[in-house]
């Protein structure tokens, strides 16, 4: 079990070793951001900018046109909203070499409540055009990933935990930024999540094959760009949907699915995710079930597919 | 020190006859903020930047941020005259497929170092530039040019604290202050008669300078690179429209093309 937060701050330290480029600018989180080492290592490659994410966002901007690749350090509710502006006309319009490296996405920083919770970042910013999407479903993912962003072109938005997810992935995983992964196949529906919804897909597997129902299984780390050719791959042969994500349905990893469904019409879909409606504060695990995102409710979407 | 002067108000007159020409041409964009800026402009591009127009991309270059994007007229007239691109490009102002969009794109124009055309952007950008050549012991020198106006937004003084707590000396702000702004002056619509107090509470060194005088422009930015470890704002004082008798000190003026007649009253006065 980690955050997959911890994986961020762990990935920029090795990062950061092999390469001068690499950048940390902080918003005065980064004990929460876990990048209180990379600033003692590295501070000829740390800033921190105070709570001020806008400008954060801009002189990311300016690091970039100067060679660098800088990892903008926030949470998700501020780099997506407070700095959405900065992000797009200063990061993505230019097409800049920016991470944007936010925490708290979706509903896992649970007890903070809906300040804190980011349910709409992944729309905002899959909307941004050049703009990558990506979060990792465990602490292995997250790492690999964030590495494999350093050396993506153009501006990323990687999005981690608050709260530590379980262990899913091997140290040694291979993940590439643009494709997703078929963790079960041959099943009767597919099930499509990513970031550490993963976990509750997973479980759901688990109650369903108890009851002699399989599914395929798609972690979809990447939102934008979607791999179209894994879900053609499943979903040619299954016609049945269910997306599960930590974001709200509108505009997230079920829109994205939904719209390629749609235009190549293919099958039936189930979004599980906040329907149109902001957290609260509370364990995650009852917050998951309350808004009807946990393990049953992803099952009973697919059993209900599976009627008709 | 008096051929350095003679040269840039040539060429301050020269960058003034271009960015209307451009904005009749197009019959859009903003001619105040684009007259009131030539005199720095010029000083920039035709005194004081170590740039390289055969290689816009050159990494030891002197960069500029033209933080008040809506005025690059004023700007691509300076970058075609250094040689950046040709002349004719300046025809293609706001029109389909042209490299001189209504507010620069950096991939688009040789020589520009920074998208911009939101206010109150290009301080933490010139500010991520600064820190990020410094720290790799690149001695070029960073150039911001914000509107008083554009003062109003928040994010410049995010900005203002990034640069004086890493004492960014080899950055240089230059406030083009018109007192004028879309809707109305700035004093009726958000005071900034104290910039230069606010920059100097912010930490910043402040130089106070009438804006259309090259002499105490170049003096200004001559001085602000003998202070290394700190950062410089020219508060240069304008004249919105300046050089054209009807547009001066005009609100109207801000993002209004003028008609044909009008055009040739601008340009029989630019020639003077």
């Amino acid at each position: 079990m980690a955050a997959t937060r911890d994986a961020f701050g762990h990935a920029v330290l090795e990062l950061a070793k092999d390469d001068p480029r690499i950048y940390v600018v902080d918003c005065d989180i980064s004990k929460s951001m876990k990048t209180v080492d990379f600033a003692r290592k590295f501070p000829k490659q740390h800033i921190n900018v105070g709570i001020a994410e806008q400008n954060g966002a801009g002189v990311c901007a300016g690091l970039a046109t100067v060679g660098n690749i800088p990892f903008l350090s926030t949470y998700a509710v501020f780099a997506s909203m407070r700095a959405c502006e900065q992000v797009r006309t200063s990061i993505c319009y230019p097409h800049l070499n920016v991470k944007l490296a936010c925490s708290h996405g979706g509903l896992t920083p649970a007890n903070d409540g809906a300040t804190h919770q980011a349910i709409e970042d992944v729309a905002i910013m899959r909307a941004l055009p050049g703009m990558t999407v990506v979060m990792g479903a465990d602490y292995n993912a997250a790492k690999a990933l964030t590495k494999a962003a350093a050396y993506y072109d153009g501006p990323v938005y990687l999005r981690y935990t608050r709260d530590s997810v379980p262990d899913f992935y091997g140290h040694d995983e291979v993940f590439e930024i643009g494709k997703g992964k078929l963790l079960r196949s041959g099943g009767k529906v597919t099930v499509v999540s990513f970031g550490e919804m993963l976990h509750e897909a997973l479980a759901a597997a688990e109650i369903l094959r108890g009851e002699g129902v399989e599914i395929d299984l798609i972690d979809m780390s990447t939102v934008k760009p979607l791999d179209i050719d894994l879900l053609k791959e499943s979903l040619s042969r299954t016609g049945r949907c269910v997306t599960v994500e930590d974001h709200s349905m509108i505009g997230g990893l079920g829109s994205a699915v939904g719209e390629w469904m749609a235009e190549n019409g293919c099958g039936r879909l189930i979004r599980i995710g906040l329907n149109d409606c902001f957290g609260q504060s509370g364990p995650y695990e009852v917050l998951l079930k309350h808004y009807g995102m946990d393990r049953e409710s992803i099952a009973n979407a697919v059993r209900k597919l599976l009627l008709n | 020190m008096r051929q350095r002067v003679a040269n840039v108000e040539k060429m301050a007159r020269i960058i003034r006859q271009e960015a209307i020409k451009m904005i009749y041409k197009a019959q859009s964009g903003h001619p105040g903020g684009s007259l009131s800026e030539a005199d720095i402009l010029a000083c920039l591009y035709f005194d004081q930047m170590n740039v390289r127009p055969e290689d816009p991309h050159w990494d030891e270059r002197d960069r500029f941020v033209l933080s008040k994007g809506h005025a690059c007229p004023g700007l691509y007239a300076s970058l075609a005259l250094r040689g950046f691109f040709g002349m004719e490009q300046l025809n293609t102002l706001r029109q389909f497929g042209s490299i001189l969009q209504g507010h620069p794109v950096m991939q688009k124009v040789p020589g520009l170092d920074m998208t911009t055309g939101s206010l109150g952007q290009g301080l933490s950008v010139a500010c991520g530039m600064a820190i990020g050549l410094r720290r790799r012991g690149n001695d070029a020198r960073v150039y911001t040019l914000l509107g008083d106006g554009e003062c109003d937004e928040g994010q410049v003084w995010e900005a203002a604290m990034t640069a004086s707590k890493y004492g960014l000396g080899n950055l240089c702000a230059i406030v083009d202050h018109n007192g004028l702004q879309n809707d109305s002056t700035t004093c009726v619509i958000q005071p900034q008669e104290n910039i230069a107090e606010r920059f100097e509470c912010f930490g910043w060194r402040v130089t106070r300078i009438d804006g259309h005088d090259a002499w105490q422009i170049l003096n200004a930015l001559d001085e602000a690179k003998r202070h290394p470890g700190q950062p410089t704002l020219i508060l240069a004082r304008t004249v919105k429209g300046k050089g054209v008798s009807y547009m001066e000190n005009v609100v109207a003026w801000h993002g209004t093309a003028p008609n044909e007649a009008q055009f040739e009253i601008a340009m029989q006065e630019l020639e003077g």
